[in-house]
């Protein structure tokens, strides 16, 4: 398959990228007033043990030499310890990466499920008063603070009527699916205003194309022709919006992942930052960043699967 | 197909409903912000234990929080925050990025893949977590929000500028302003650039709506607006410890944010309308 | 004419502004192909579309006249009605095979769809059906074509394979909305021969719209002229362009290139063709006519029989059975 030879030679592409995203976080956490010695140790450290540190961790050495030290590290996947939980960063992500990818993937896929209905339905009613009030809400929702959201959902599935627990993760995978609906629907809700404004249009514009003009003159049914040839068409658009999103979306989690106290990546990010937990801090935001780019490449390659006229 | 003649459809003369409906909506809230000292009934951050935690009553439209402060005073007030949040965080992102992107588009050669790549680093960050990264190192608070902004926000407009000015580059009009030999800068920012604004115009208003909801939401996980001063986010933070026995707290400034965000996306869609623009 | 295959009688299609088709008629018979010519925003398009029912809903409609395909009136028959017509008994071929293609479904499906639901085939029979049409069709190789995208098409074959899906369900009569204007010139004639040669095997009427005379003088047994959504003159080919009644007719010939005799400027007909809203009075054509008469601007002239089978709508029309080749 020719047309997927980008798969080969895209990632070399996305090289310069990855190193930006280094260099930023480098920059941003060396840019963090007060002496890192002092913060690795606490504030009791005798002048001895600070200067050891020091040397340990070249923060003595120039900028750019540090720089390279630490990309050194991050090469055999070394990336600091935290100072809160005081186990290797590396670690401390593996175990808290489980409920942001349900929730980021959970909520993709129900925020699909959402889309894809109500989009139709506004569409193929188009001018009608269910499409307004389709167009009403998720107008509306654009506004919608996920935060809120969440805390309204909170107030009245959990609080009001018990359907699902208030917070945290829970330990059989039954019951952490139980608490990951109000996160992923929360989230999903958010994303699906975005979605089926742009979704209803480009059905729109390809219930009017051409091509459905003509499969309308082979005498298919108007359903027939909305999922066979509608549908598929006005997705690919939709997938694309979806992964310029994705950047939203892993930041939505995080805010998310507060509300309900899941103990995922952002929260820890959260935490981190208040607990001055900086080496966690950098390795998450970075994680956060190459995931964008790395889910940006695979609806790349969703797109070419679809849509067979596209070539990268 | 019964033979319902439509009427020639006609433009409606005047404005697009969405816009007239927006410019309202954002034009109330505005009111309400200005006018906060007189329209409260209540001080936003004079605590009173007695009337803590009351539900909506004839006293305390919205009810009264942990603190006995009156929502509904607390909400009037925070529209001045989040407006000002809604209209700073645009404003400087949309400087800082026209420039850049007219710059980038006018020069090409290596500025302008100096300055791509660059927006290609910044926009790998989601969003949200760049900017939280940015405020952890300069310290919680507005001040920081707004440089964090900044230096996160410009990369869409510089794109959309640059686009435009691509384009424009080649027009005849400007082509003409060159055979006369005009200087660069003045082709740039006075024959150009004009020309190339509608989009990100209309792209601001749209954008407010994000910046007023990152705003809150910095505000809600504790990095923006400190207590006590009253901004929705933190109001919706703050009543998060009460959703089982005061809803009130937490629900109506984030009705607030909604009728704030609806406006700015109404304004957005009605100046879309108007000046023909399309997302 | 109780044999026509397609029989057209007082069509008349509103829009907002006014009649963008008013009292057109014509008649194809089986094995015919009729050239409905016309300039563009004559009304060709939206009279072939009106005989489909495929007017855009809302904007377009019919007021008056009947349509009828082997006796059976398609006006006023409901969707499900016409579904059963459209595809089935009458196939389209649109201008650009291009847009009208869809760009991310197998040419196989595409044509599979249309069998699958009128002929009620198997996914396996609507294979080997599409193949044996796309063979048809003159597609080289087209057990593998089948499974080719449009875009992985040549323009040529692109339109090929727009006439297979037209034909899928062996239809009666086929309309082609200028089939071959997209294409290179080159191509414009193989595809002609393929339209005539089908007409020829499968006993296929044709309606051709087209704005060529080229194209009608190739391919056509009789044209129709239609100008500012009324039909100017209908009748046999040979006669009405050898010795045309009506004199837009006359300037239609004139400005074509072959006639032109190669050298200078192609001759224009003065004006531009009236826009749907504000049709002058009396006949349409009288405000570019060189020949018109003060009655003209009164009189809306009737479609009239002038003998050897000729209809003209005009009230002075040209009796002078020769043409003026370029002055």
């Amino acid at each position: 398959m020719h047309r997927f030879r980008f798969v080969l030679w895209r990632p070399l592409q996305l090289l310069p990228v990855l190193f930006g995203i280094s260099v930023i976080t480098f920059v941003l956490i060396r840019s963090i007033p007060g002496d890192p010695a002092r913060l690795l140790l606490g504030t009791r450290a005798t002048p001895t043990a600070l200067a050891k540190i020091r040397a340990q961790y070249g923060l003595d050495e120039p900028l750019w030499t540090q720089y390279l030290y630490f990309l050194q590290n991050l090469s055999q996947g070394e990336m600091g310890r935290s100072i809160v939980f005081k186990i290797g960063v590396l670690d401390l992500m593996a175990n808290r990466i489980l409920p942001t990818v349900l929730l980021v993937v959970g909520s993709v896929i129900l925020s699909l499920l959402i889309t894809v209905p109500l989009a139709s339905l506004a569409a193929r009613n188009r001018g009608r008063t269910v499409d307004h009030a389709i167009r009403l809400v998720s107008t509306a929702g654009l506004g919608l603070p996920a935060f809120w959201l969440g805390i309204m959902l909170i107030i009245l599935l959990s609080v009001n009527l018990g359907l699902f627990p208030v917070a945290g993760f829970g330990d059989t995978w039954l019951d952490r699916l139980h608490h990951m609906v109000l996160p992923c629907l929360t989230v999903a809700l958010a994303l699906s205003a975005v979605l089926t404004r742009n979704l209803r249009a480009s059905m729109i514009a390809e219930m009017a194309s051409d091509q459905a003009t003509a499969a309308r003159a082979r005498g298919l049914p108007e359903r027939v022709i909305f999922r066979r040839h509608v549908l598929p068409n006005s997705l690919v658009p939709t997938i694309n919006l979806l992964a310029v999103n994705i950047g939203w979306l892993i930041g939505g989690s995080v805010v998310v992942e507060t509300v309900f106290s899941l103990p995922g990546l952002g929260q820890l990010l959260v935490r981190g930052i208040f607990a001055r937990d900086y080496m966690v801090v950098q390795a998450i935001a970075m994680a956060f960043a190459v995931a964008t780019v790395l889910i940006n490449f695979l609806a790349d390659v969703l797109t070419v699967a679809i849509d067979p006229r596209i070539r990268l | 197909m019964s033979v319902a003649l439509a009427r020639p459809r006609l433009r409606t003369p005047g404005l697009p409903v969405p816009l007239v409906l927006g410019v309202l909506l954002v034009g109330a809230w505005a009111v309400l912000a200005v006018g906060a000292p007189w329209l409260a009934p209540y001080d936003p951050i004079a605590q009173d234990m007695a009337a803590k935690l009351q539900p909506p009553s004839a006293a305390h439209w919205l009810g009264t929080d942990n603190f006995g402060r009156d929502i509904l005073s607390r909400v009037i007030w925070g529209a001045r925050i989040d407006l000002q949040i809604g209209f700073l965080g645009v404003i400087f992102p949309f400087l800082i990025g026209t420039c850049i992107g007219a710059i980038s588009g006018y020069a090409g050669g290596i500025v302008d893949n100096v300055f791509m790549r660059l927006v290609d680093i910044v926009l790998a960050f989601p969003f949200l977590v760049l900017m939280i990264a940015i405020i952890a190192v300069l310290g919680p608070g507005l001040a920081s929000f707004y440089i964090a902004m900044a230096l996160v926000g410009w990369v869409s407009y510089a794109r959309l500028i640059r686009a435009q000015v691509l384009v424009l580059k080649h027009a005849d009009f400007v082509l003409a302003a060159k055979s006369l030999d005009f200087g660069h800068g003045r082709i740039l920012f006075r024959h150009i650039l004009p020309n190339a604004l509608t989009g990100s115009i209309v792209f601001a208003m749209s954008d407010a709506v994000l910046v007023i909801l990152n705003g809150a939401a910095i505000s809600y996980l504790g990095l923006g607006v400190q207590p006590p001063i009253a901004e929705w986010g933190l109001m919706i933070a703050e009543g998060q410890g009460f959703i089982t026995t005061a809803w009130w707290i937490t629900t109506f400034p984030g009705l607030a944010i909604v009728v704030l965000a609806f406006g700015f996306s109404l304004l957005a869609d009605g100046l879309g309308e108007l000046l023909g623009v399309r997302e | 004419m109780s044999d026509a295959l397609l029989e057209v009688q007082g069509l008349t299609v509103m829009s907002g502004r006014g009649s963008v088709v008013e009292d057109v008629g014509f008649a194809v018979a089986q094995g015919q192909v009729l050239g409905l010519v016309g300039e563009s925003g004559s009304g060709k398009t939206v009279t072939c579309r009106a005989v489909i029912g495929l007017l855009p809903s809302g904007s377009l409609a019919i007021t008056a006249g009947s349509v009828r395909l082997r006796g059976q009136e398609l006006v006023g028959l409901d969707a499900l009605a016409m579904g059963r017509v459209r595809g089935r008994r009458i196939g389209m071929i649109f201008q650009n095979p291009s847009s009208h293609l869809d760009p991310v479904m197998r040419i196989g499906d595409q044509i599979g769809l249309a069998v699958r639901h009128h002929l009620g085939l198997s996914r396996r029979e609507a294979r080997a059906h599409g193949i044996e049409l796309l063979r048809q069709v003159g597609i080289p190789d087209p057990a593998a074509r089948i499974d080719n995208y449009p875009h992985e098409l040549s323009g040529g074959m692109r339109q090929r394979a727009m006439i297979a899906t037209a034909l899928a369900c062996d239809p009666q009569l086929v309309i082609a909305d200028e089939p071959t204007t997209a294409l290179d010139v080159t191509i414009q004639a193989q595809i002609l021969r393929l339209l005539l040669d089908l007409r020829d095997k499968r006993g296929l009427a044709i309606l051709i719209i087209t704005h060529d005379l080229g194209v009608v003088a190739q391919t056509c047994d009789r044209i129709a002229v239609m100008y500012a959504g009324r039909i100017a003159e209908q009748g046999d080919k040979r006669r009405v362009l050898s010795s045309p009644h009506h004199p837009y007719t006359a300037a239609l010939i004139r400005c074509q290139p072959a006639s032109g005799g190669g050298q200078g400027l192609l001759p224009t007909i003065p004006g531009q063709p009236p826009l749907v809203g504000a049709m002058p009075p009396g006949c349409r054509f009288h405000p570019r006519c060189s020949r018109a008469q003060p009655r003209c601007r009164e009189v809306v002239p009737p479609l009239e029989a002038k003998g050897d089978g000729r209809e003209a709508a005009c009230l002075y029309p040209i009796e002078a059975p020769v043409l003026e080749f370029g002055r």
